[in-house]
C-alpha cells in the first residue's frame, strides 16, 4: 500500500500519511509525494480544498531519524528538504489538516503549515527535538511562535515537551477540537464548506493572510488592497454579489 | 504482598483495597499495583464495570502516615510529590475511564479515602460509615481531587465547611446532601453493590462512557460548547452497535443484548 493514500470526494482531496510501522514519520520521499500531490492539485480545477490526514494514533511523529542520522555537516548543507517544504508551503487553495493523536516534531510542523488544523480530543502537539540534541528545521521556532505567543513556544522548543489538544485550541494552534472518531469527518465538512467559495477568492485571501506574517501592518493592508481590486476584475465577484441580492445559492466559474 | 485484589466476574472488576491492618491505607507500593490493575481495567473491554471497594472494616483511610515520615528538624518533606506521581494519575484515570465506577464503601474513608470514593461515579455506602475530610486538621488540603469534586458535590458552604473542619460525616448526612447515590444497611452493602455492578456489565457501555465523558466536561464548558458536544456524542452513540441492538429490540419487544460497543 502506499504510504500516501489519495482520495477525491466531491472537491475535497484527502491525504492520507500512511506509515503505520514508523508512526507516519515524515521521510522525504512522503515530503516529495504530498508536494507533488498538492502541485498536480493546484492545477486540478476539480480540487477545491486539500484535506491532510493521518491515522487514529499518529498524525506523524516526526520526521525520519534514520534518515536524518546518515547527514552530516556538509550533507544536511544541501539536503533537499528545505525545497519539498517551500514546495508545499507554495500550494495556493485551502489546506487543512485532521490531527488526531500525535503531531510531534516534522508532524506538528506540517499541522502547522496547513491554514487550519482540527485536532481530535486525543492529539498532542510538541518540537522534541532539543531532546535528540537538535532543534525544529521546518519552521517549528517560526510558524509556532507566531502562533501561539512567546511564553508557550518557548516552552514547547525548549523543553521539547507536547501540549494537549485544548491547550493548543486555547494557544490558537488549532481551530476546533472534536471528539478523535470525528475529526477527519468535521475536517471534511469544514474543507466543503470553503471550498463552495469562490476559488480566485480564496486564494487571493489565503495570499493576504500568509502576508500578515511577511508583511509590516500598512504594507499588508497595501497588499490586501491590491488583491482585493483583483477580484473586482472577476466573473465571481459578479456573480457572488448578485446571488447574495437575489437570494439564490452562487454559481462560481473560477473567473 | 497483594495490597490490590482484583476480581473479574461477569463484565464486573472487583477491585479491594487490601492492607486490613492498616485500614487500607496508601503507601507506594499500593498505588503502584493500583495503577497495574487499572491498566487492566482499561485494556480490556470485556471489563465493562469497576467496583472498588475496602477489605476488613475499612474502605481506605488515605495516606499511610508511617510511610511519611517527617524528621520535625529535617528539610520539609515534597508532599506534592505522592500527590503528582500516585493520587493524582489515579483520579485521572478513573475520570477517564470510558465505563462505570462504583465504589462501595465498606467503612471509615478517610482523607484521600474519603477524596477517592467521592470521586467515583457511583458511591453506595454501608449505614454506619463515616466520611473524614481529615487533611485540615494536619494542615494539608483535600487532595485526590477533594476540592474539586467537594463543592460540586455537596454546595460551596457544606464543601467549605467539611474540608475546614475535617469532622466526621456520617454516610445518611452525605446522602441527604446528595453527594453519595445511596445508603443500604451493613449487611446489605455488598449485595447492593454488586447488583449494581452486574447491572451495569449489561448495559450499552459505549454510551455510558460518553454520557460519563459528557458530565465530566460540563463542569468547564459553557452551555453552547456543551451542545456541541453533546451533539457530538450523540453523533457517535448513534452509530454504535448497542443503539442499533436497542431499537430493534424496542421495535421487536424483546430484552436488548448489549455489547458494550
Amino acid at each position: 500500500m502506499s504510504e500516501l493514500m489519495i482520495d477525491q470526494t466531491q472537491r475535497i482531496l484527502t491525504l492520507t500519511l500512511n506509515r503505520p510501522a514508523a508512526r507516519n514519520a515524515l521521510n522525504n520521499a512522503l515530503l516529495e509525494q504530498i508536494a507533488q500531490t498538492l502541485e498536480s492539485a493546484q492545477k486540478d480545477e476539480s480540487v477545491g480544498a486539500v484535506v491532510i490526514t493521518g491515522n487514529e494514533r499518529f498524525f506523524a511523529a516526526g520526521a525520519d531519524l534514520k534518515e536524518m542520522a546518515s547527514r552530516d555537516m556538509p550533507a544536511t548543507l544541501n539536503d533537499p528538504r528545505p525545497q519539498l517544504w517551500a514546495r508545499i508551503e507554495r500550494f495556493n487553495k485551502p489546506l487543512l489538516a485532521a490531527v488526531n493523536g500525535y503531531a510531534l516534531g516534522a508532524g506538528c510542523e506540517l499541522a502547522m503549515l496547513c491554514d487550519i488544523t482540527l485536532a481530535g480530543d486525543n492529539a498532542r502537539f510538541g518540537l522534541p527535538e532539543i531532546t535528540l540534541g537538535i532543534m525544529p528545521g521546518a519552521g517549528g521556532t517560526q510558524r509556532l511562535i507566531r502562533s501561539v505567543g512567546k511564553a508557550l513556544a518557548y516552552r514547547m522548543v525548549l523543553t521539547g515537551e507536547a501540549i494537549t489538544a485544548q491547550q493548543a485550541q486555547q494557544a490558537g494552534l488549532v481551530a476546533e477540537v472534536c471528539p478523535a472518531t470525528l475529526t477527519l469527518e468535521y475536517t471534511q465538512k469544514l474543507a466543503a464548506r470553503i471550498a463552495q467559495h469562490a476559488p480566485l477568492a480564496l486564494q487571493a485571501a489565503k495570499t493576504a493572510l500568509r502576508q500578515a506574517h511577511e508583511l509590516s501592518l500598512s504594507q499588508g493592508l497595501q497588499h490586501e488592497r491590491q488583491l482585493f481590486t483583483l477580484l473586482a476584475a472577476t466573473e465571481d465577484r459578479q456573480e457572488g454579489i448578485a446571488a447574495f441580492l437575489e437570494k439564490r445559492p452562487a454559481a462560481f466559474k473560477g473567473r | 504482598m497483594n495490597f490490590i485484589l482484583s476480581d473479574v466476574q461477569n463484565g464486573v472488576m472487583t477491585l479491594t483495597l487490601n492492607r486490613p491492618e492498616r485500614l487500607n491505607s496508601f503507601n507506594d507500593e499500593m498505588h503502584r499495583q493500583l495503577a497495574q490493575v487499572l491498566t487492566q481495567a482499561e485494556r480490556d473491554d470485556t471489563i465493562r464495570c469497576l467496583l472498588i471497594t475496602g477489605a476488613g472494616r475499612a474502605f481506605c483511610a488515605g495516606q499511610d502516615l508511617n510511610d511519611r515520615n517527617v524528621d520535625p528538624t529535617g528539610a520539609a518533606p515534597d508532599l506534592g510529590a505522592s500527590v503528582e506521581n500516585f493520587y493524582n494519575p489515579l483520579i485521572k484515570r478513573l475520570a477517564a475511564l470510558p465505563k462505570p465506577v462504583i465504589a462501595a464503601v465498606n467503612g471509615v474513608a478517610a482523607g484521600a479515602g474519603a477524596t477517592l470514593a467521592l470521586g467515583c461515579d457511583m458511591v453506595i455506602a454501608a449505614r454506619s460509615v463515616n466520611f473524614i475530610m481529615s487533611f485540615s486538621k494536619l494542615g494539608l488540603v483535600p487532595d485526590c481531587g477533594g476540592t474539586w469534586f467537594l463543592p460540586r458535590l455537596a454546595g460551596r458552604a457544606r464543601a467549605t465547611g467539611l474540608a475546614l473542619m475535617g469532622d466526621k460525616l456520617s454516610a445518611e448526612q452525605a446522602q441527604q446532601w446528595g453527594m453519595i447515590w445511596q445508603v443500604v444497611d451493613d449487611e446489605a452493602l455488598t449485595d447492593t453493590a454488586r447488583q449494581l455492578a452486574t447491572h451495569f456489565a449489561s448495559q450499552p457501555t459505549f454510551g455510558l462512557g460518553l454520557v460519563k465523558k459528557a458530565l465530566y466536561a460540563s463542569e468547564t464548558n459553557t452551555l453552547d460548547a456543551q451542545l456541541d458536544l453533546e451533539r457530538d456524542y450523540q453523533r457517535l452513540a448513534g452509530r454504535s452497535e448497542d443503539y442499533r441492538e436497542g431499537v430493534s429490540a424496542f421495535l421487536a419487544k424483546r430484552p436488548p443484548v448489549f455489547q458494550g460497543k
